[in-house]
């Protein structure tokens, strides 16, 4: 099986390969156009900035190659919010494959932003969480979030429900770090690679 | 719900964890690898790894360090010590730390924080605070320390707290260093405040000696972590029973078994 990261300008992908290497899985880490659709599963993580990383991915074109991709796709922090319609993190106009908007969350005493740390997730609709307990923690940090709408297949609370997974046709996405998750971080992953 | 979470601190000294350690279970407790992944396994919610080495060859095996725990455990991790560039976290991140503390050298220059967050996302700029309640001219007063904490500098901590993260800081690493050692609790007062006055994730430091302390301060101190080093070195306290302490008394915690 090929399993590919996209490359692109967000931070912390290390992480994600070391996980991938943890559960023997071998990948490419690239940003070619041909590599990326003859793979068999497709990755797109990373930390960063919504404006930024939109531009970079319109400055090489990805933005037109993610949406039409067929095999399963599997985006985390910023690489889900990128596949939402648009983020209120510097009013960035996003790829649109979930058609739901990226909020910030709203400031309340004593809940900080970001939201940062263990929570949990509840409400799964998705093959990627098969053989989580229920109520499974996950670790977030995100100042931003989609809220839950008709794509939700996990959620999460913090201030507001909001969206922890996303799943459409062949696009899944997570907000929180799988890569950084324990036991049930892994096992995500591990489903999303298991999906045919 | 967003759990309090229980981070042990390892010191490391040449590639090597530092301060007793007893743990019949492990082959090499002098292995910070195997050992921060025991922690990981006992339910640690993350690990800060402190480099303690002043050597330039040091720096190397701890980054060669940092690139085993990243491929060895899979909760976040935060690694500490010297830090001093953006070249330095360049080189700790790429070698796969989640975050990185700064503490001297956010004093010393305090745009480097603002550098950092700019450079790699504040959620991974954590600013080391060591602090003092001292007397000074306008009587006692909580200042900043370096030097482990020898090092009384100009700066007073509950403003320096705010300026940490006015400048980009995503969280706080609160170490007293009144209470550090004295196992006779945390400082419940000051990490009140300055988690109070934040809007960035505080982490406590020094003083645990008891289960209870962890209580008090995410109860009475606030905070959103609790650090210690030697009371789970030493197994004074098990993480897991710590853990199922503070979730009997209703405290949000992340249980794993």
């Amino acid at each position: 099986m090929k399993t590919v990261i996209i490359k692109y300008n967000a931070g912390n992908v290390q992480s994600v390969m070391y996980a991938l290497d943890r559960i023997g899985a071998s990948y490419l880490y690239t940003d070619d156009e041909e590599e990326i659709r003859s793979a068999d599963k497709v990755i797109f993580p990373g930390v960063g900035e919504a404006s930024t990383t939109m531009n970079y991915l319109r400055k090489v074109g990805l933005d037109k190659v993610i949406p039409t991709l067929k095999q399963p796709f599997f985006g985390t922090c910023i690489g889900m919010q990128l596949m939402c319609r648009f983020s209120e993190e510097n009013n960035t106009e996003c790829m649109g494959i979930f058609d739901v908007d990226v909020k910030r969350f709203p400031a309340t005493p004593d809940l900080k932003v970001p939201h940062m740390g263990w929570n949990n997730i509840t409400g799964y609709k998705t093959a990627l969480t098969t053989g989580l307990p229920d109520d499974a923690y996950v670790y977030f940090v995100h100042s931003y979030a989609a809220p839950v709408c008709e794509y939700t297949v996990a959620s999460c609370e913090y201030v507001l429900p909001f969206s922890a997974m996303l799943h459409k046709d062949n696009f899944y996405a997570a907000q929180f770090h799988c890569e950084i998750s324990g036991d049930a971080g892994q096992q995500i992953l591990k489903n999303f690679l298991d999906i045919i | 719900m967003l759990t309090k979470r229980i981070i042990p601190c390892l010191d490391v000294k040449d590639g090597r964890t530092v301060k007793g350690v007893n743990f019949v279970n492990l082959r090499d407790a002098g292995d910070a690898v195997e050992l921060g992944a025991l922690y990981a396994a006992h339910g640690a919610d993350e690990l800060v790894y402190l480099d303690i080495t002043a050597t330039v060859d040091g720096r190397s095996t701890f980054i060669d360090l940092v690139r085993k725990v990243a491929h060895t455990i899979n909760i976040p991790f935060t690694v500490g010590g010297g830090i001093s560039s953006i070249a330095d976290v360049s080189a700790l991140l790429h070698a796969g730390a989640d975050k990185v503390s700064i503490n001297s050298a956010a004093v010393k220059n305090p745009d480097l924080i603002n550098e950092l967050s700019l450079e790699f996302g504040s959620q991974c700029i954590v600013v080391a605070i060591d602090t003092r309640y001292i007397e000074t001219e306008n009587g006692q007063e909580h200042i900043v320390h370096t030097h482990g904490g020898r090092k009384p500098t100009e700066l007073r901590t509950i403003p320096w707290a705010k300026e940490v993260e006015d400048r980009g800081a995503g969280e706080i690493l609160l170490t007293s260093m009144d209470t550090d050692g004295t196992k006779a609790g945390f400082a419940l007062e000051l990490t009140a405040t300055i988690s109070g006055n934040a809007n960035i994730p505080v982490i406590a430091s020094g003083g645990a000696g008891n289960m209870e302390h962890f209580y008090d301060v995410f109860t009475a101190g606030k905070a959103d972590a609790g650090l210690a080093a030697s009371i789970f070195h030493f197994r004074e306290i098990d993480i897991p029973d710590l853990k199922k302490y503070l979730h009997d008394k209703k405290l949000p915690i992340r249980m794993t078994r």
